[in-house]
This record gives structure tokens, sequence and C-alpha cells, in this order.
């Protein structure tokens, strides 16, 4: 298959000018200006009409339902969600029912996946039996089966000495640890930010330390024990300072940022709307432009969507009792693009967090447009409108917080190891 | 030349033995030529000496023990000596008396040698200064257990001919292990080149700075060594979440035949004891050729042999 008339996009390399691309047994075989129409013999040709072609967005934070809530979310439809993104890899979350803390539920995940998903699925596995936060895990026993990261799932490890374990067995296997950023006793009644719009909603506050202590403790213990650390969320600005000043002492510390948080402030919560009802917290307006700056430094490694389904029955209730979380596999990139269009993150850049750090992060050899790379692609329309309507998605539960925005830019194919799994072309939808 | 000749050729100046640390190297090596002696000794029918007749050994055991129990009470026999147990689970110990009360009480019946093991680092030293006879550390917390360092040198030399220049690999729980302490302060002074190996959380910090290599990995910590000395899991002494289940450790420390592989051709697969079959060591490799274990255990009554010789030049009234 060979792709002409693009703009290629590398963000990894900045590379950024039009050329064409050539795929071979799922991989990139070659690519570069030379190759363009009546010069690719006889590979299928896919023109691009101009448009940016990337490698596929890497979300590294997706909540689906299986196994255990299935009614919310599959693999097959979440990876659905994603082929419409142009998320051509996802990262599932441990905290399923069973929770994926042994070999037997990863293999169960890799099989799902591999029999049901258009698009790469590798499960994160869980860092404490039952995510109780006593035990480690078998990290190394699991990493072998497929563990591809390794989480608390939607809470901290509360114990310091657990946690140093954890990150100390972990850097001997060079598994990455991912970290949900939370005081229990500090959030614990909370159920938005906290300040003047939850005083004025009579909605009980999640203060900022509720997640600036735990990063605070986390960047000790890593000094004190070694470890890949990545925050897998932040979301205040005095968080980006935390990250900034470890990064500065050379500690093997990252961090991602979801897009609701890059895109979104407490204020969009307005009449007590429960698809804004997440955690951590949207937060205020100074910190989500703190998020952006920090995606435009690159103090911020990693954009996810932290898509989590949930249904009627979790989000049909008064705020302080609804379900947390968002979708967000088909709305990641267009609301990423928000950030372009605005004019607040170069493209590269943006692409970036969304591709090569992943990538780089997870050990994956996608997010890069190079010879030899798993042909993981995305063609995309930057300047496409459209408007989201939750009917029109793919996932199962449509709790998505842009319901009726109106976005520029979407993905019109995506390329899964050199298989077509989207063509806006064949399903315009949202 | 009777042993009791040759202890009074051993230079060595102590009245206690609490750890290696302290010795020299002429110190220990005199004390394994000594044991060469015991060992020939016990190997005979007639193993019985008078070096100690009408002296007392009380053998103070605050922890469990099989193996080093009886191989001080086999020693202390064969050298003459009146051995008393004293059972520290059923004793005074238990209705609340203090360690050094418990010294105290002890020291009044007038022993000659008291062969100490403690749950507690630093005790049997604590011991040995309210007492008037010579203290022998049989194992004290995390801190040192001499003899056992001891019997592994020998059991080394014996088939090596030598310490000095050997690649020793010391594998497993280093973090809780007295016998780890006490073999890389043994084997350093002696020449050897000395490795740890283990997961970080079983590894004590700073381990680095007693002179070891350290590795996380078996695969590569066992790469050309000519000893593996595989140590026990702890499990009695972990308090948190120090590994994450048997079957994983035993996948990625437990000495396999493939971890084996790495090793030296000839490297001999030693163990102080009581091995966790299937944990720390599989059965097979335990039962190898190259395994020492059963002869460590031997050589035990030998060294102890010897350090009683020795410390016995020093006692009081003598």
């Amino acid at each position: 298959m060979a792709f002409v008339n693009a703009r290629l996009i590398d963000p990894a390399s900045r590379l950024d000018r039009p050329s064409g691309l050539m795929i071979r047994d799922g991989l990139i075989a070659d690519l570069g200006p030379h190759i363009m129409a009546g010069a690719t013999g006889d590979a299928e040709l896919v023109d691009c009409g101009g448009h940016v072609l990337a490698p596929g967005l890497i979300d590294m934070m997706v909540f689906t339902g299986e196994p255990g809530h299935e009614h919310r979310e599959t693999l097959a439809t979440a990876s659905r969600a994603a082929a419409a993104g142009g998320v051509t890899t996802i990262v599932c979350m441990p905290n399923t029912d069973p929770v994926i803390d042994d070999v037997a539920l990863v293999d169960f995940i890799l099989r799902r996946a591999r029999d049901t998903a258009l698009v790469n699925v590798h499960p994160m596995a869980a860092m404490t039996k039952g995510l109780l936060g006593e035990e480690m895990t078998e990290i190394g026993l699991l990493r072998d089966a497929g563990a591809i990261a390794f989480a608390n799932g939607k809470a901290s490890l509360a114990n310091a000495k657990v946690m140093r374990n954890v990150l100390a067995y972990a850097k001997d296997f060079g598994a990455l640890i991912v970290h949900h950023l939370e005081d229990h006793a500090l959030a614990k009644d909370g159920v938005m930010n906290e300040g003047e719009v939850a005083t004025r909603l009579g909605l009980r506050g999640i203060p900022s330390a509720a997640e600036t202590i735990i990063l605070e403790r986390d960047i000790r213990l890593v000094e004190l024990a070694g470890g890949r650390y990545h925050a897998g969320q932040i979301s205040c600005r005095a968080s980006l300072d935390i990250i900034r000043t470890a990064k500065l002492m050379r500690l093997p510390v990252t961090c991602g940022v979801c897009i609701n948080h890059l895109t979104l402030n407490e204020n969009d919560i307005g009449p007590y709307r429960t698809f804004f009802k997440m955690r951590p917290p949207l937060r205020s307006e100074d910190d989500r432009r703190a998020m952006v700056e920090g995606v435009a430094s690159g103090d911020i490694d990693v954009i996810v969507s932290a898509h989590d389904p949930r249904g009627a029955e979790g989000k049909r209730r008064p705020f302080a009792e609804a379900a947390d979380g968002a979708v967000g596999l088909e709305t990641l990139l267009g609301a990423a693009l928000r950030l372009y269009h605005n004019g607040d993150v170069e493209l590269a850049q943006l692409l970036q967090a969304l591709t090569a750090n992943p990538a780089r992060l997870l050990g994956l050899g996608s997010g890069r447009l190079v010879k030899g790379a798993p042909a993981d692609l995305v063609v995309i329309d930057l300047e496409r409108p459209w408007v989201v309507e939750p009917e029109q998605l793919r996932s199962k539960s449509k709790n998505t917080p842009f319901d009726a925005a109106r976005l520029q830019g979407r993905a019109l194919l995506t390329v899964v190891a050199g298989r077509p799994v989207y063509n806006y072309a064949d399903s315009p939808g949202p | 030349m009777t042993l009791a000749a040759e202890a009074s050729n051993v230079p060595f100046p102590h009245r206690h033995l609490l750890g290696i640390e302290g010795l020299s190297r002429a110190e220990i090596t005199a004390l394994l030529d000594l044991s060469e002696e015991a060992a020939k000794l016990s190997r005979q029918i007639a193993k019985k000496r008078d070096d100690l007749r009408g002296r007392t050994l009380i053998n103070l055991f605050f922890e469990a023990s099989t193996r080093t129990q009886s191989s001080f009470e086999l020693a202390g026999k064969r050298l003459g000596a009146d051995v008393m147990n004293m059972a520290v689970g059923t004793s005074s110990v238990q209705k609340g008396e203090t360690l050094i009360d418990t010294a105290v009480t002890l020291n009044a019946m007038r022993p000659d040698i008291l062969v100490v093991r403690h749950h507690a680092a630093g005790a049997v030293e604590l011991l040995s200064q309210k007492v008037d006879c010579s203290v022998i550390n049989a194992g004290d917390g995390s801190h040192e257990h001499p003899t056992q360092a001891l019997l592994d040198a020998l059991t080394i030399r014996r088939h090596k001919g030598r310490i000095e220049g050997l690649i020793v690999a010391i594998c497993g729980d280093i973090l809780h292990s007295r016998v780890a302490r006490s073999n890389i302060l043994l084997l350093n002074a002696l020449g050897a080149r000395v490795r740890v190996v283990a997961p970080s959380t079983l590894l004590a910090a700073g381990i680095e700075r007693l002179g070891v290599e350290v590795y996380t990995s078996m695969w590569q910590g066992l790469e050309d060594a000519d000893i593996v000395m595989m140590l026990r899991l702890q499990r009695e002494r972990m308090t948190s979440s120090l590994i994450p289940s048997q079957r994983e450790y035993f996948h990625f420390f437990g000495l396999d035949y493939d971890k084996l592989a790495r090793a030296k051709p000839d490297a001999l697969i030693m163990h102080p004891g009581p091995m966790n079959r299937g944990v720390e060591i599989d059965s097979n490799v335990a039962d190898d050729p190259r395994s020492v274990i059963r002869e460590q255990v031997e050589m035990g009554v030998a060294v102890r042999m010897a350090v009683l010789q020795a410390l016995a030049r020093h006692l009081p009234n003598q």
C-alpha cells in the first residue's frame, strides 16, 4: 500500500514535509518525496489529498468494562471508538472485575484483543494484588506475559513502604509504574475541584493538595528507590511545578494529562452536569492554562483520553452521587487540535504527546514514521469541522463532555499494522 | 601434633568471637588451618579429645536452630567439655527477664564459654560485656554469623585450594542475612571477588560500600562464578511486601540449571541451610554432584572445634 500526496509529520524527528509513504507486510517500508503517484509499482494507492499523515495515536489510559462490566464497554467497542478517533494503540487499565493482577488475566486480555479488537491493545496490570495496596503483584511474570506497565487503578497507593518496594522491584525489570494521584483522606468526600465554584454549587471540594501530596511523596520515593515513574494524570499548576523540579533533578519521572484537563475547566460543570464529573476533577482555568503550557514546553509528556465509559445508571444521578469518568477515544484528536488551532501548542509538539512519547515510555516500536516501524498510521484532515453527537459515538457508553461540541479536525483514515480499520468516507458519522 | 599444640600456635588474641569484623587475614587463615585438623579428627573413629576437659559450654539460643546448636554441642563434646543447652523457650526469658539479667544469672553459674544466638543485632555483643566467660556469636539478627562464614570458607578452600581471586556470588535474601554479611567480610579479607545477587527489595542499602558487586539479575550475577552461594528466603522476617510470590521468586531468583549454566562448569553450589526447595533452589540442583551443602554441615563441626580451641587459650584461670 502506498500513501501519496501527503503532508508527512513524524513528531519525534520534527519531520514535516510533502511526501509519500510505502508500507509492506504491516511495516513502514519506505518514505520520502520519491513515493508519488505513478512511481509506486503495483501497490494499492491512497491519495491523502495533501492531508496530514502521522503515526497513529497511542492512548495510554483507557478504561474498558471487559472483563466484568461489558455493558459499559468491551475491548471490541473501545477499539472501534479508537479506530474512528485515529487511535491505533490503546493501553487498558487493570481496574476491571476481576482485577488484572494475574498472568492468566493478562493472557485473557491479549487473547480477547487479538480476537475482537481493531487496534493494538496492551494491558496494564495491577501493581498490588486486587488493587488493595498491600502486596505487590508478580511484576516479573506479568511483564513477561505482556503487561506493558503497572498501575493501581483509580486509587493512590497509600502505604509509602509498599510504594517504595514496588518501585524498587519494578526497577529490576525495567517496568513502568503509572500512578494515580489522590490522597484518599483529603479527597474522600469531594466531588469536584475545591473552590468558589464548588462552594456556590454546594458541593464538597477536592483540593489540589490531594494530588500534590502524593506526587511529592512519590518523587521522594523515586529518589530513594529508583524505578521508572509516570504520574498518570496531573491536573493542576502545582503538580506541573513538582514535575519540572523532578525532571531538573534528572529523576526517571514523567507525567500525563487528560484531554479534558487541557480543554475544559470547573466552570463547564455549570448546572450539575455529571458528564463533567471525573477524577482528578476539572480544575480552575489557571490550572488548565498550566496544563496547556506543560504540553507546549514538553514538561508534560503524554496526553491521554482517560476514556471511561459510564452508563446512565452511573451518570443520571445527583452530581455528588454520580459516577466519575468520561469517554474520550473518538474525541481525543479533535479536542487536542483545539490547542493547535488556538495557537497554544505547535502541531508536532501536540502529536508527539499523542504518539512518540507514549511509545517511548511503553517501549513500543510504533509512534514513529521510520522504516521498519509498524504501519500504524492516521490520515488527519486538520480543518474539517464536525459536531459531536453522542448517539453517533461508537463507544457503548455516551458520557462525553463534548456533547454537541464543535470540533475542528478529524481522522480520515486509520491504519493498524498496514490494515485500514477506519475510513471516514465509508462511515462519516461524527 | 595434637590439636592443642596446633591451637597454641594460632595467632588469635581474642576473648570472644563476635564477628568476622575485626579479624585479620592471618587470624582467619590460622582458624581455617586449625579447622582442617579438626576435620581430620572428626573423620576418625576415636573423635574424643580432652582439650576442654572440665570446661563448661552453654548453648544459649534465643532463636530456634537445629544445625548450629547441635554443631556447637558436638564440637564441645568432642573436645571434652560439659555442654548444656539452655531451652530459652521454657526459661525465665519467657517470663520477661531482660537479656542482661539472663546474662548475669548465667554468669553466676561460672560457665567458660557461652554460645549465643539472638534475634536482635548487637545482642550478643551486649551480653559479652556482662559476663566473665568467652562468648561466641552464633548469629545475631541480620548482623553476623562468623562460624558460618568460616565453615563456608573452609569448604571452598578444600575444593578450590584457595579463596583469593575466586568469584563468589551470594544470592537471595541479602537484606535479612547475617550469613551474607559475615561472608562478605571474610571473603573480602581473603581476596575473593564477591558479588551479591538479589531483587532490589532484598538488597540492603549501601551494600555496595561493603566491597561487593551488586546484581539484580541472576543470569548476569552468576556469569563465570566459581561459587554460587544461595541464601534462604527468610519469610519469617518479612514484614512488608518485598517479593510478590514464591513462584515469581523461584522463576527469577531460584537457582535452577538454566541460571547455573552461566556459572563456571565446576562451580560449587552452597547453601547455609535450612533449604526451601523449590523457592530459592531447585531440588535437583541441591542434590547435584557440584553441591557441597552436606559438606558445609560437616565442616561446621570442625570450624566450631577450632574456634573453641582458639578461645580456650584465653580462658581465665588457665
